[in-house]
């Protein structure tokens, strides 16, 4: 058996394959993001192009998928069973904004049911990132892996945050 | 030049053909839907084996026993139809029925000794009487040995095996992934001295006779073991072995400390061979199976290479990081060659936490022992069972191995819980 394998190709080629589009409901529960000091001013002092282009949100919102909700949601969003929940194919993540805006802001400390199966690893709040981010990363998971959803503006992350859309 | 250029358009059509062909397909499965005529995936063995589906129940089966008669019951760890055991019969083609089904409970451990059919639930341990075939007698009235028993959302299994002096040892595993004060939360440090060990992490011994049971009645066999699913009773040196699922996600928590890489190869899966008293170090310590030694854990003040107290166990086997070891097996049977005799089998379910490498170790194990401590490194029993070449995820695994059981003729049986296939595994001189 080979426990080696090349780290970036695998992952690239996975979610670009298109048979493998599959999953957008996973960066919402498995992102386990260190929300370290340093790791947010990096993103932060990136974050100086405004996010208009879908294009360009796309691109940001893959890399924030990468390194904070790839670990659990995997490389084609299906979760792991009994775990960490899928995020394609699920109401959860084509429907309500602010449910899903909440779960990124919050994380996840219940069992979950998505149909029939039960999911129930921790998935830690990830207050450190900015609106933009959530919104990028959000609108990356609900365009990708065969999710057909909408984007999520940083408007709509800032109203749920400070607790004026519930 | 005709015939090139009907090889280009036949080329042409083929590959226009392909593309309608693709565009027509689904974009992809969610889940793999458990299905009865699913194909099982070819195994690769060790020349001069054999293996063969008895059945593709459609249920999580977990743990297996298999009686001298040759009755198998099985533990799904969530009932199906309302039966949480099932019963099954081979036929003389090679393939078993459901006989029967009892226990509505979920759980996963399931042993069988000096007339009683033990099962676990998540919570509590049962028997149910045999009569002299093996048959359970009072399907619906089990007698219950333990209750009571803490049960986190994750880890929650309890895994079952009695030794030959009347006792019977529970795995509670630990609610936590690294006893931090914030589970899984990116920097959250480890709660201090991880009072959870007092009633979780580690392995528990009761007497197998004595019902209605709980934590006053058992004593805290072994400590420091985040884990354990797989764990056998050696009868040639009269020992515990368990094997420790490893704790997760060393960089989603300290990013600072770990690479993705070492994440996805730290710490090792461990072998313990167990005595009373031992303690194997979680959550302070990890096993790190390249430095070959016990790390701090970063919860606890380690940086990656401070060594742990010596007075941690070490493994008897290590092998590489979160391959999910579910079932552990001591053969004794006759069937299979000299090599294999009192070695150990290790039903591996496979990583999910090996992101971004590709996951691995949806297989079974093989450590050959001698006067019960093994003699020479592990390999590779059965492979094959994912069904497809890589697993980037863990849903594209088809069949995941869990349980195993020796049957009385010594083949080896497998069980999986994705599809809830029974393999079995024979050797033909």
């Amino acid at each position: 058996m080979h426990f080696t394998g090349s780290v970036g190709r695998a992952t690239d080629n996975a979610i670009i394959h298109p048979m493998k589009k599959i999953l957008v409901f996973s960066c919402l529960l498995c992102c386990i993001a260190p929300v370290h000091a340093q790791t947010k001013k990096a993103y932060t002092a990136k974050k100086v192009v405004p996010a208009t282009s879908p294009v360009e949100t796309l691109k940001r919102g893959k890399v924030l998928y990468q390194k904070f909700c790839i670990s659990c949601h995997q490389v084609d969003g299906g979760g792991v069973p009994n775990l960490n929940p899928p995020i394609v194919g699920t109401s959860r993540i084509a429907g309500k904004k602010a449910p899903l805006i909440k779960v990124i802001l919050n994380g996840m400390q219940e069992r979950v049911e998505i149909d029939g199966e039960f999911y129930s690893n921790n998935m830690p709040p990830f207050k450190t990132l900015t609106d933009q981010q959530v919104a990028d990363v959000l609108t990356y998971i609900r365009k990708s892996f065969g999710n057909t959803g909408t984007g999520i503006t940083k408007t709509e992350v800032t109203m749920v945050r400070s607790g004026k859309i519930k | 030049m005709q015939q090139n250029l009907n090889k280009l358009f036949s080329l042409l059509l083929a590959a226009v053909c392909g593309l309608l062909c693709m565009s027509f397909m689904p974009s992809g499965k969610i889940k793999p839907r458990p299905g009865r005529h699913t194909a099982p995936a070819p195994l690769k063995l060790p020349q001069g084996f054999t293996v063969h589906t008895i059945i593709d129940s459609s249920a999580k089966a977990r743990d297996i026993v298999v009686t001298p008669q040759g009755l198998i019951y099985v533990k799904l760890s969530r009932p199906k139809n309302g039966k949480a055991i099932l019963v099954l019969k081979e036929g003389p083609d090679g393939k078993a029925t459901i006989t029967g089904g009892f226990g509505n409970y979920n759980g996963t451990g399931l042993y069988l000794k000096n007339g009683y059919l033990y099962a676990s639930s998540n919570e509590a341990v049962f028997r149910y009487q045999l009569n002299d075939k093996n048959e359970v007698i009072h399907p619906e009235k089990p007698e219950t040995v333990i209750s009571g028993l803490k049960m986190g959302r994750q880890h929650e299994t309890k895994s079952i095996v009695l030794d030959n002096d009347g006792n019977i040892y529970v795995n509670i595993g630990s609610p936590l992934n690294s006893c931090q004060e914030k589970d899984r939360q990116p920097g959250s440090l480890g709660i201090p001295g991880c009072p959870l060990l007092d009633s979780a992490g580690g392995i528990w011994q009761f007497s197998a006779d004595k019902l209605n049971q709980s934590y006053p009645e058992g004593t805290r066999y072994a400590t420091g073991l985040r884990n354990v699913v797989g764990m056998d009773w050696n009868r040639q040196n009269n020992t515990l072995f368990v094997m420790q699922h490893g704790r997760d996600q060393l960089h989603d928590i300290f990013p600072d400390l770990y690479t993705q890489k070492q994440s996805a190869e730290l710490p090792a899966e461990c072998m313990y061979m167990i005595k009373k008293g031992d303690n194997a170090g979680f959550p302070f310590t990890y096993y790190d199976p390249f430095l070959k030694k016990n790390i701090q854990a970063p919860e606890y003040g380690g940086d990656g290479k401070k060594e742990g107290s010596p007075e941690y166990i070490s493994p008897v086997v290590a092998f590489p990081a979160h391959l999910a070891p579910n079932g552990l097996l001591f053969y004794t049977g006759n069937q299979f060659p000299e090599k294999y005799r009192n070695g150990a089998f290790v039903a591996f379910h496979g990583s999910w936490n090996r992101t971004p490498e590709k996951q691995e170790g949806f297989m079974v194990a093989f450590v050959p022992f001698k006067d019960g401590k093994p003699s020479g490194d592990w390999e590779v029993f059965a492979n094959g069972f994912a069904g497809v070449p890589e697993v980037l995820s863990p849903r594209q695994a088809k069949h995941r191995p869990c349980g195993l059981a020796q049957g009385s003729d010594g083949a080896l049986y497998v069980t999986d819980d994705v599809k809830g296939t029974i393999y079995k595994i024979e050797y033909k001189k």
